[in-house]
């Protein structure tokens, strides 16, 4: 079980540097929000959406003491992270839009933190 | 949010898009926790749930004046912003002396230690981006 959430969070969390590594550079070069990072960011979606389904699978197996509204709220909220961000940046097509995607990442990754606390049973 | 053309103002625009992003974030973010917190137990430390309802309010309050843009609104999110700075220093500072006041963290406790000190990045940048932006300065008037 908790070989699946270890591999699970890794993975959200790599695909995540990926991510703010590629918005990284796109700041540096002063671009707008360029096509494969969206395409990027719809794969890293697709990750986030299989971590909500895996997690709550997860949560109705498990017999920790885990706090489970908070732990799904926070699984659904982590959805909403990078479409929200996408949506913001759509009218800014500017390097301003860029930095916009790299803050929904970095709140996707911040949120691992949250939810492995939550997960191993902490406030 | 109604994808009208970028005529308005300079308030929700470039670098405001992302101030707009960070505290759309943190309204969020402290609306949920204040929920949870009064939701679950609210009489375990009353002082500081209503310390996470209060800064709930004032990131929504910043979050809606940004995205107004008038000058009316600038002039809100200047009093948002300051009240934000003031309270997470003297709430920070609070924490780490009075600490039996604080049973339970807000978000403002030990200057935003639990959200990577944003809380206290945040407000700065906001009365930075107000200032660039303030009435009558070069380039993004609110109002015209």
């Amino acid at each position: 079980m908790a070989v699946v959430t270890d591999w699970l969070t890794w993975t959200v969390v790599g695909v995540g540097l990926v991510a703010l590594v590629v918005v990284a550079v796109a700041l540096v070069r002063d671009q707008e929000p360029q096509d494969r990072t969206f395409a990027l960011l719809a794969g890293y979606e697709l990750v986030v959406l299989v971590q909500l389904v895996v997690g709550c699978v997860l949560l109705a197996r498990t017999d920790r003491d885990v706090e489970g509204v908070l732990f799904v709220s926070y699984l659904v909220g982590n959805c909403f992270a990078l479409p929200v961000g996408v949506f913001w940046s759509l009218a800014e097509r500017t390097r301003w839009g860029t930095a916009v995607l790299g803050v929904a990442v970095l709140t996707v990754v911040a949120l691992q933190l949250r939810l492995e606390t939550i997960w191993g049973g902490g406030a | 949010m109604s994808g009208a053309p970028e005529v308005r103002t300079g308030l929700s625009s470039g670098p405001g898009r992302v101030l707009v992003f960070g505290y759309g974030l943190f309204a969020v973010a402290a609306t949920g926790r204040s929920l949870v917190q009064l939701g679950a137990d609210p009489g375990r430390a009353p002082f500081a749930y209503s310390l996470s309802v209060v800064a709930a309010v004032l990131y929504l309050v910043a979050t809606t004046c940004l995205l107004a843009g008038s000058r009316r609104a600038w002039t809100i999110a200047l009093a948002a912003c300051s009240v934000e700075l003031v309270g997470v220093l003297s709430i920070g500072t609070l924490s780490y002396v009075e600490t039996q006041w604080f049973p339970d963290r807000t978000v403002w406790s030990h200057f935003g230690q639990g959200y990577g000190y944003l809380p206290l990045v945040l407000p700065v940048l906001g009365l930075a981006w107000l200032r660039a932006t303030r009435p009558g300065a070069h380039g993004g008037s609110p109002g015209h």
